[in-house]
């Protein structure tokens, strides 16, 4: 480890806390309904598409119509994809002729990208057309992302209101979180990204003659457009195969920070909106601190283990830490960093091979992800996951202050307790019950790029990754079969929508109670003993399920490596 | 205060039946009620077919998997153990409470003539029959006394043997089935039926027969069995986990590691808990008539108390003689005393003892004064005596001075005496009354014939100690409202000085039920207590409603719990017992859960130690073989259950510091301590198992 690898994270961690409050007071106000300075040119825009939808922002849902509108814009959203990506060869915009993508992997495709989760079974430049990509996969990089952000804020009204029945409207949300958030964000961004060198165009790829004298082809596209959206609303799925690795993909070291940056930028500031809507800021900075401590934490494992390398090269005369699948022009500390921001936030971006990481450096992605990706977490997903924990965590320090437990003034009561439970076993449900069906599979096994512990690591991140919607791969498993395609797809719909389904129920019962006020016999959320609350319960509950499964995989590996053995 | 005998946690008489009910508790259907442990007894019955299985077969480790087996089966019967002792102890109680519900004979009366009645057997009574007690009798059934007065022995509900009187009408006229009428006779309207009279609930309440799960208890069992479900998770997909590493785990080390995930510890414990927590209540002589009303009086925002009995003591005290210029404060100890010589009242008595301690006045004997007293009327209110051709007369400020200006209708006459020219005197004598109500007093005039004296200064005699109550309450997050009748300045007076938080003046049963559904519409929870028939809606809307025992029958039915002693202050400890309830649940789960770091460093590397030897560094406990970790991380799950029955039966203390630290000690004594103890523990039991050989 190096002071300037430490003051990168540093730089990194204080650009994130100052976007808090700006980006948080303005996206508090866009979703209120308040007037912004963008108003003016977007509020016809929008105005517009309520009179079309017929539909107002006047108008609001009880929970169960804004889930049953929700689940059904996101039915609609995957046909249309599958179907693009199955017509691909026919449909127009497609000037490298790329064939039609196949029935799983299409819908291994379609659930990923509706479900934020961004899981490439495929290598973009070689399989998709222009119009799959811009229309099909970054329109749905941004609609995945702003129902994201719209059950946060519902689940946000449901703690701010006092008492009621409706917690908004689903088609005002997102309107509003693409119109007045995303877009805007994005169009700088690629701006940014074009002038740091991102190729943007809709010509075929470039053909190029070596000085060796050789021919390659060489894929460009409209690569910025996405790259902004792929960050931003922590989608992650990368135009290019090797991702945000590529150098078209993240040029330099100020492309790379920009990318980290977009990928937590509204998930923390959603702390602040929380804060700012239930009218005490310091709730939000607390709930931000739990993710800040979990997130720093991280870091410092895999940055160390990074840069402690492996003992066994070490052996060999090669020092140093470890650079195997790490790109020279970003070194092990910004790798490392990249590497925790995309499992912590529900991005799965990748700059470095996660696979080629050592034992430990690896083990850290794996545990952000089976946590729930809660650590910022995905755009709204990150807030309405760790929300859940805190039911739990409320709820039993509730009772150890002799009080029914209460967050916010509202009780937590049996229903709330059944949601939140519900919602945090499909995640195990889906990470592990799915791995253990394929550890035993043959052919499924067979897709495994390494034998012994760290092909159980492939096999255990692939599905962690696809139920916690990240969408990174540990690189090595073999991902396009149809075993894996209709698995890892089923994995991403179960950890989105059995998720979304019991946070919005959790609204909706929120919403209806009364708010008890305050007294000294209500324990403060606001402060360092609910932080440490917090993280305890995010690490015992969401931790302790995993042991086992990890104790075979990272940890032994790790283990084994120690002891100079290999495979 | 007296206290129903209880018997203490290591009663023979207790723990020997329990053991018994440990094994009857078998029955699925009583396991079924409590999900944690119906799973640890369903997989005990599967290592249970499968160690048979490997005994006829004679394969496998089997003295290995008999010692797993038994500690499984031990860990459900300490369940069930624990839950027997608490209800044990519930049942030495309503042992003797059914002892007094002997077979009665009841004189049912036909009509209102008291020697027609007809001997019918108590239990043959109906609601709305009348019937007729006399002396030496046993009221055979719950009632309200329609007419006569009598006292009544009711030691067999609340363990005081001094008699109570109980009259028709006002506040005093429940009577309960199964107490004796010491003397006089009572006329007995029947309102409760047989086998639902206050006995017999109280007989059920106590034996936890009628236990239902508390809206709070059903969201702990949800928490606690979406537990169990992920390390079913957790431990189910272990075997392919380890196939893929070419191993083999055997079922029952799977169902070890399974037992001792699982929140045994807390789901043995809480029903005992729930129970415990009622037993506190009924040891206090409080009867809850549902758990829910214990888990709310947790939850208590706001606490309604009557000033006078729970905050004052029951009578006001002359405290102080104010008077009249031109008038010695002598003199007017002396005609006060006089007007007081007959005055019975408490009231009267203190102006009779402070003229004597502050003037030196030796009280008098009536008689030999040859005075006759003039009693208190509701018309006159006032009261005096005439010797000598005068007459002293004390009573209320506007009564007396309608009295010395001679007008015959003092009730009615404020304002015609208002309007008269008001004398020098007069004024000055209201200024005096004024400044005595505003200090929390009450003034009562004294004249003689018509000649203003002065002023007898009453006061509230606050409490000793329930300032330091009202902190105390303060510091716990609870808000005290004193109701009070007086006027608004005399209740702002007493209310500083007591120290509560807000009051309620010149209340009525109207404006008190408002102000419940205010603090409710506010989304607090009002607890409040009382006894007469006007308490009834209050104590109904109120979400913690204590009814005094002494009360009506329409009272006792309002509220959700019935004081025996009729203390009005138990409140408070009513809402401890509500706390401390909530709170050793919470410990005892953040204890359970914060076990299993330990059972995992346990149990992972022996369980995976046969193909992965690497794992043994995260033996830390240095266990000695894979086996004796295994075996003592099971025992530790299955003793800890109980050793730490004691504790749920008590409660975590609860300490009024505020919300903020109690959570921090807790979490520090139940979640580090859970985090460390089994790592002691365990390695404890390592040694011990392995001195003895068993692994």
């Amino acid at each position: 480890m190096t002071l300037n690898g430490w003051l990168q994270i540093l730089v990194f961690c204080g650009i994130v806390l100052v976007l808090v409050k700006p980006l948080g007071a303005y996206m508090t106000r866009v979703f209120s309904g308040e007037r912004t300075f963008l108003s003016p040119l977007l509020v016809p825009i929008e105005r517009g598409l309520y009179a079309v939808a017929g539909t107002s922002e006047r108008e609001e849902q009880h929970w169960t119509s804004y889930a049953f509108a929700l689940l059904l814009f996101n039915l609609f959203g995957m046909l249309l994809l599958y179907a693009l990506l199955r017509f691909q060869d026919i449909l127009p915009l497609n000037p490298a002729g790329m064939a039609a993508v196949g029935p799983e992997l299409s819908f291994n495709t379609a659930a990923s990208f509706v479900a934020n989760t961004n899981w490439q079974n495929y290598g973009g430049e070689s399989t998709l057309s222009y119009l799959s990509q811009m229309a099909g996969l970054t329109v749905q990089n941004f609609l995945s992302a702003a129902t994201g952000m719209a059950i946060a804020v519902a689940l946000i009204r449901a703690f701010s209101r006092a008492s009621g029945k409706a917690i908004g409207n689903f088609w005002v949300d997102m309107t509003r979180a693409t119109l007045y958030v995303l877009l805007p964000a994005c169009i700088v961004l690629t701006l940014v990204y074009v002038w740091l060198g991102v190729p943007q165009t809709l010509s075929a790829s470039i053909e190029a003659t070596t000085l060796e004298g050789a021919r390659q082809t060489i894929a460009v596209g409209p690569v910025a457009s996405q790259l902004a959206i792929k960050m931003l609303g922590t989608n992650g799925g990368g135009f290019f195969n090797a991702n945000s690795a590529h150098p078209f993909e993240n040029p330099d070291a100020i492309s790379n920070l920009i990318q980290m940056v977009s990928i937590f930028a509204i998930g923390a500031a959603f702390t602040n909106v929380f804060g700012r809507m239930v009218g005490n800021q310091r709730q939000g900075w607390a709930v931000l601190a739990a993710m800040g401590f979990l997130f720093v934490a991280g870091v410092a494992v895999t940055y160390w283990a990074e840069a402690a390398g492996n003992p066994l090269m070490h052996a060999f005369g090669l020092e140093g830490g470890n650079m195997e699948g790490k790109e020279v022009r970003f070194g092990i500390s910004a790798s490392a960093l990249f590497a925790i921001v995309t499992t912590a936030a529900s991005c799965g971006a990748v700059n470095a091979m996660h696979g080629s990481f050592t034992a430990l450096g690896g083990l850290i992605p794996l545990i952000n992800m089976q946590l729930g990706e809660v650590i910022i977490g995905g755009v709204g997903a990150g807030f309405y996951g760790i929300v859940l924990f805190i039911i739990v965590a409320v709820f039993v320090a509730g009772l150890m202050v002799g009080r029914t437990p209460e967050y916010l003034g509202k009780k937590i009561e049996a229903k709330e307790m059944k949601m939140a439970i519900l919602a945090i076993l499909c995640l195990p449900l889906a990470m592990l019950i799915f791995t253990a069906v394929a550890t035993v599979l043959p052919s499924a096994v067979a897709s495994i790029g390494t034998a012994g512990p760290h092909g159980f690591s492939e096999i255990l991140y692939a599905y962690t990754s696809a139920a916690a919607n990240n969408g990174s791969a540990f690189g090595g498993l073999t991902g396009n079969t149809p075993w894996y395609n209709v698995t890892l797809g089923l994995a991403m719909l179960m950890g989105r929508f059995l998720v979304i389904i019991p946070a919005l129920a959790i609204a909706g019962s929120l919403v209806a109670k009364k708010t008890v006020p305050a007294s000294a016999g209500t324990f403060p959320t606001d402060g360092p003993l609910f932080v440490g609350l917090l993280v305890g319960t995010i690490l015992i509950v969401g931790g302790l399920t995993f042991m086992p499964a990890l104790a075979l995989g990272p940890v032994v590996e790790h283990l084994v490596m120690i002891a100079g053995q290999t495979f | 205060m007296s206290q129903l005998k209880s018997a203490s946690i290591l009663d023979s008489r207790i723990l020997i039946p329990a053991v018994g009910a440990a094994f009857t508790k078998l029955n699925p259907r009583t396991l079924a009620r409590n999900p944690v442990m119906f799973v640890v007894a369903t997989v005990s019955v599967l290592t249970t077919v499968l160690f048979i299985r490997d005994l006829v077969a004679g394969s496998g480790n089997l003295g290995f998997s008999l010692q797993i087996n038994i500690w499984l089966w031990f860990t459900v019967l300490f369940a069930n153990f624990a839950e027997a002792v608490a209800e044990g102890r519930g049942k030495a109680q309503a042992d003797s409470l059914r002892k007094t519900r002997t077979e009665t004979q009841a004189k049912l009366l036909a009509g209102t003539d008291r020697s027609q009645y007809k001997m019918v057997p108590g239990t043959s009574l109906k609601v709305n029959d009348v019937v007729l007690v006399e002396a030496g009798e046993i009221i055979p059934s719950d009632g309200e006394v329609i007419e006569g007065v009598a006292s009544v022995n009711e030691a067999a509900i609340t363990g005081e043997s001094a008699p109570v009187i109980r009259e028709s009408g006002g506040d005093r006229s429940a009577v309960t089935g199964g107490t004796q009428v010491l003397s006089d006779w009572i006329r007995v309207r029947i309102t409760a039926a047989a086998g639902s009279t206050f006995l017999d609930r109280m007989i059920s309440l106590v034996e936890g027969a009628e236990r239902q799960k508390t809206p709070n208890e059903i969201a702990l069992n949800i928490l606690l069995a979406g537990m169990t479900l992920i390390f079913v998770l957790a431990t189910a997909t272990i075997p392919s986990f380890a196939a893929y590493a070419g191993g083999s785990i055997p079922i029952i080390v799977l169902v070890a590691l399974f037992v001792t995930l699982i929140p045994t510890t807390i789901g043995a414990l809480l029903s005992a808990i729930g129970i415990a927590g009622m037993d506190r209540l009924v040891r206090f002589n409080v009867l809850a008539m549902s758990g829910r009303a214990v888990e709310a009086a947790g939850d208590v925002d706001t606490l309604l108390l009557d000033k006078t009995g729970t905050i004052t003591l029951g009578n006001r005290q002359a405290t102080e003689f104010r008077p009249a210029r031109g008038v010695t404060a002598q003199d007017l100890a002396d005609a006060a005393q006089l007007a007081s010589l007959a005055d019975e009242t408490p009231e009267g008595r203190s102006v009779v003892v402070l003229a004597k301690e502050k003037y030196g006045i030796r009280a008098r004997d009536m008689q030999s004064l040859q005075a006759s007293f003039v009693p208190f009327t509701a018309q006159t209110r006032m009261s005096g005596v005439d010797l000598d051709g005068s007459s002293i007369r004390k009573g209320a400020v506007d009564a007396i001075l309608a009295y010395v200006s001679g007008d015959p209708m003092p009730a009615a006459g404020n304002v015609a005496v208002a309007q008269k020219a008001e004398t020098e005197e007069i004024r000055e004598l209201r200024g005096i009354a004024e400044d005595i109500a505003k200090a929390g007093g009450t003034p009562l005039a004294v004249a003689r014939d018509d000649k203003l004296l002065g002023v007898i200064q009453l006061k509230d005699i606050v409490k000793g100690g329930i300032r330091e109550r009202f902190a105390e309450l303060r510091r716990m997050g609870i808000r005290t409202v004193m109701i009070t009748g007086d006027n608004p300045m005399t209740a702002a007076a007493i209310a500083a000085e007591a120290g509560v938080d807000d009051f309620l003046a010149q209340a009525t049963p109207e404006n008190k039920l408002q102000l419940i559904r205010e603090e409710q519409a506010k989304g607090k929870l009002v607890a409040m207590c009382g006894d007469g028939t006007n308490d009834a809606p209050a104590l109904a809307q109120a979400d913690v409603g204590v009814a005094m025992n002494t009360g009506t029958v329409a009272a006792r039915e309002a509220g959700n719990m019935v004081d025996l002693d009729s203390d009005p202050t138990k409140l408070i400890e009513i809402v401890e017992i509500g706390k401390q309830l909530l709170m050793t649940r919470g410990a005892l789960t953040t204890f359970s859960i914060a076990n299993d770091i330990a059972k995992y460093f346990a149990i992972i590397p022996a369980m995976f130690l046969a193909f992965y030897p690497q794992l043994g560094v995260l033996n830390i406990m240095g266990l000695a073989t894979p086996e004796s970790a295994i075996l003592s991380a099971i025992i530790f799950n299955a003793l800890i259950i109980i050793a730490l029955i004691p504790l749920s039966l008590k409660g975590v203390k609860y300490r009024a510091v505020g919300a903020g630290a109690l959570l921090s000690r807790n979490l520090l004594v139940y979640g580090l301590g859970g985090i460390i103890v089994p790592f002691i523990g365990i390695k404890a039991i390592d040694v011990v198992i392995t001195t003895l050989g068993l692994a």
